[in-house]
């Protein structure tokens, strides 16, 4: 544990804390406090001082402005999901969790726009859309639980992001609490039009990682359910097949709502977890899905079938029926749940390529994987190019651990070098702090740290995340790990 | 906090497979109360590997938080690597007990009102006795809150009739069940027990009700009493071993999940074991066995909006949505309507309402708000626990819904 972060604060403060938010919101000691040392990052732990569970904006704000006057750290925290060890209290500090603010507030179908509060769980905006044929389009794996809140800091993906785009393009504006307690809402209004003059401070905010303040209440944009879907699975004899097809399905102007590879490996576990009907002896499957009209669907269908001939695909499924297509992709969505059949352990990446390096990077993972023997199989957004290797290893055996980190650092810095980037989706974070060095130069680093400090300007809002020469905890054993 | 390593009671492995990405926790009808980590699945775990680690005591956060849960186990649906949250929660528990010293007040609630009476018909026929005098005297205003709430579970029209030891088969027999009567159910649903067996008699079945049964164990169990729970599944299994029986019938979706758990809990009984896997493979909660059979049952449609609660112990022990709502709809037709929340667990959990009454009343009142809200005059549900629960949650909302379970909206809605 850090030394600054022992569950030390003075009872007045605490007292004063109670005062706001009432004495059931707020968790505090070092045994109500243990759950709260890691989110689903479990590599390195702390504990924060005290844990509030505030019910309105205004009790945030008012909470904020004590932490702002006894300059303590402020963590932003909703379902603690995150895969980078975003919402780590690396030294302590006043974490402040949106899981009591989690309503659908209004639906505006006209506008076709909803208003929820930031601990809103991501499944409940498109489950209360749905009976009106309206979704929220982000779709992360983690949808039924992760929160709005934390989609805005991560500015999160999903598998049918590739034609709709990640968390910026639906969010239409919030409400966030600055770092010295100020209220203001930045983009379009609940009631306002959606075209907003001057900077967009909204854009700015979104994969912040909890670093600029708190967003309370968010305004989504919801979209048409699509008419139609076509769902395919290509079976191929192996990754580098697959690969070439999801490069030739772009090439060939079609933006399919998601689509998505497993490798033998994977596809093996997920078939004994989960019994779709995946052929064992594949060499990698890819999941197609086509949706929107449902005139010209079959003809774009038929297209990718060709596509997918042509890469020797061995064979190519349609989902016959809704419920076929929602078993799929249960199956695709809860693929790492199926890792626990293959290994104690695992370490997950989520390293980005252009699409056209899927090829080689799917190489490059399989010569790491014999230099350090350790299985890797992979399951990932092949449409947009964001791999997710899942480095299997036993934590009773150092040597593995030592070589898990090592694999997984040596994947990424190919990502780099081919020219992607270290993190698609997962983010920063305390978990690749050493990459941005990497990926970007002295300059532009000091360039978004500059741009934090006009939001948070002494830099205690989610700290220690993100820049090299942050803070880190000392606590760094092999645990388990899941990809989205 | 202590640092010596406690005697292991978590299975490791299934411990492990615990891989804290968080997905349960939208699904835990705690967490959605009150936003504690330490009230998720997620937490719980991670109190239970500390307890297991020595990093915490058997006592203040580990119990509390421990003990808040309802075991519905709905976070074991959703949980994508597998973990078996209701076996480690059993284990857990199972410790607690062993080590933890609890007030007299608690001590006595479990010790004896749970333990000694809930399990046995008559016993529980006689402890109710008080409680219907002092309803019918009306004096309840002056009984303190705790009491008034327990209470207000025990039903006004309770009704303890039982069942013969073989009911025949209407027309010709198309096959053999035995039929476990349940001790919440014969003590306070004696109809509903009749009204079962009439619907299987009618089609078809002959239907045995051993004498020789006893409590199904659940409640040992779920709080953490494990020896005395193998006694009970033992009798059990020796009761309907020689009956040459199609299937085995519970209308009580708690103590169904336990049944068909038999053999996870004497699989380290080498005597036990074998018997117990064949025991619990014939288990089937009356939805399972009587959808199917809902094409040929004729039934009079009903002619107000309905709608169905899911027992925890069926959809997330037991998995069991469609069956009921199969079975609701063919009487209903478009009279039906979904119920928001309609997995999120009532409250009732077993002895929960007793043990952790706060809990359970705003699970009660967050219950009855969706059942309000849904429009419907009759909501059905396939478990004893919930029935009282939402029973005495309507008519404290002063409500004229009324709250039936599946067989006896079955049998009332059957014609020949």
């Amino acid at each position: 544990m850090h030394p600054e972060g022992k569950t030390s604060l003075s009872p007045r403060i605490v007292d004063a804390f109670m005062a706001i938010v009432g004495k059931e919101n707020v968790v505090y000691g070092e045994q109500e406090l243990l759950v709260y040392e890691c989110d689903a990052y479990t590599l390195e732990k702390n504990l924060p001082n005290v844990v509030l569970l505030p019910r309105s904006t205004d009790q945030i704000s008012q909470v904020v402005k004590i932490c702002a006057q006894e300059k303590l750290p402020i963590i932003p925290r909703g379902a603690g999901t995150s895969l980078s060890g975003s919402v780590l209290a690396v030294t302590g500090g006043v974490m402040i969790c949106l899981s009591r603010m989690n309503r659908v507030l209004d639906i505006d179908f006209r506008n076709r726009r909803a208003l929820v509060e930031a601990g809103c769980v991501n499944a409940w905006v498109t489950n209360a859309a749905k009976q009106k044929g309206f979704l929220y389009a982000p779709d992360p794996s983690s949808q039924s639980a992760c929160t709005i809140g934390g989609n805005v800091a991560m500015n999160s993906g999903g598998p049918h992001t590739l034609k709709r785009g990640v968390t910026t393009n639906h969010v239409l504006g919030f409400e966030i609490v600055f770092p010295d307690g100020e209220i203001v809402w930045l983009g379009t209004r609940p009631d306002g039009s959606e075209d907003v003059p001057g900077y967009d401070l909204r854009g700015a905010v979104i994969g912040c990682e909890g670093m600029f303040g708190i967003v309370t209440r968010v305004l989504v944009k919801l979209i048409k359910a699509p008419q139609a879907y076509k769902t395919l699975l290509g079976i191929f004899e192996s990754v580098d097949e697959a690969s070439q097809t999801v490069s030739d399905i772009i090439a060939a102007g079609i933006v399919p709502g998601a689509m998505e590879m497993m490798d033998q490996m994977i596809t093996q576990a997920v078939e004994a977890a989960y019994h779709f009907g995946f052929p064992l002896d594949a060499g990698a499957v890819l999941i197609v899905e086509l949706d929107g009209l449902a005139a010209g669907l079959d003809k774009q269908a038929d297209r990718v079938v060709e596509i997918c001939k042509k890469n020797k695909a061995r064979e190519v499924r349609i989902a016959k029926s809704e419920q076929e297509r929602m078993d799929l992709w249960k199956s695709r969505k809860r693929a790492f749940g199926a890792i626990g059949r293959l290994s104690p352990n695992f370490l997950t990446q989520d390293g980005v390529v252009p699409r056209s390096q899927l090829p080689e990077i799917m190489r490059f993972i399989r010569q790491t994987s014999d230099k350090y023997g350790l299985r890797i199989p992979n399951v990932f957004h092949a449409g947009d190019g964001n791999i997710h290797p899942l480095i299997l290893y036993d934590e009773r055996d150092p040597q593995q651990v030592k070589n898990a980190v090592a694999a997984g650092n040596d994947i990424l810095e190919r990502c780099i070098e081919l020219g992607g980037s270290a993190t698609g989706e997962h983010g920063i974070g305390v978990e690749k702090i050493d990459f941005m060095a990497k990926q970007f130069s002295k300059e532009t680093l000091d360039a978004m740290k500059m741009l934090r400090r006009v939001f948070d300007p002494e830099t205690r809002c989610n700290p220690h995340k993100m820049f090299p020469g942050s803070k880190r905890c000392g606590d760094f054993a092999g645990k388990k790990q899941i990809s989205a | 906090m202590s640092t010596q390593a406690p005697e292991r009671f978590l299975d490791y492995d299934k411990s492990l497979a615990c891989i804290h990405c968080g997905l349960c926790l939208s699904s835990c009808p705690t967490y959605l109360e009150t936003g504690n980590e330490n009230d998720s699945p997620r937490g719980r775990i991670y109190l239970m590997r500390a307890v297991q680690d020595g990093r915490l005591p058997v006592a203040g956060a580990a119990v509390t938080h421990i003990d808040r849960c309802l075991g519905c186990r709905a976070c074991e649906a959703v949980c994508p690597s597998g973990v078996q949250y209701g076996n480690l929660l059993e284990h857990t528990r199972d410790h607690i007990e062993k080590k933890h010293q609890r007030s007299p007040f608690q001590t006595f609630l479990r010790r004896v009102a749970i333990e000694k009476v809930f399990p046995f018909p008559n016993r529980l026929k006689v402890a109710l006795l008080p409680a219907r005098i002092v309803k019918s005297l009306g004096v309840e205003p002056m009984l303190p809150k705790f009491a008034r709430e327990a209470l207000s579970l025990v039903p006004d029209n309770a009704n303890s009739a039982t069942l013969p030891e073989v009911s025949p088969a209407r027309g010709e027999t198309r096959g053999r069940l035995g039929f476990i009567s349940g001790c919440a159910m014969t003590a306070m649903f004696g109809e509903t027990n009749q009204a079962s067996v009439r619907l299987l008699n009618r089609a078809g079945y002959e239907v045995a009700t051993p004498k020789t049964q006893n409590c199904c164990g659940a409640l040992y169990a779920h709080s953490g009493q494990l020896e005395l729970a193998r006694e009970c599944a033992r009798k059990n299994i020796a009761a309907f071993e020689d009956g040459k029986f199609d299937a085995i019938i519970i209308n009580a979706a708690g103590c169904g999940s336990t049944l068909k758990e038999y053999d996870h809990l004497l699989h380290d009984d080498p005597v036990w074991a074998e018997r117990a896997k064949k025991f619990s493979a014939k288990v089937k909660d009356l939805t399972e066995w009587m959808a199917p059979e809902m094409a040929t049952c004729k039934t009079k449609p009903s002619d107000c909006k309905v709608t169905y609660h899911d027992a925890c112990h069926l959809a997330h022990a037991q998995r069991i949505t469609k069956p009921p709502r199969e079975i609701v709809k063919a009487v209903a037709g478009n009279n039906y309507v979904e119920l928001a929340e309609s997995d999120v667990c009532c409250g009732s959990a077993g002895t929960y309402n007793l043990t952790e009454p706060e809990m359970a009343e705003r699970l009660q009142n967050r219950k009855i708000e969706n059942i309000l809200k849904s429009g419907a005059q009759i909501v059905v549900t396939s478990n004893p626990g919930c029935l009282l629960q939402i029973k005495a949650g309507l008519k404290k909302a002063g409500s004229t819904v009324e709250a039936v379970h599946i067989a006896d909206f079955l049998d009332r809605a059957a014609c020949d």
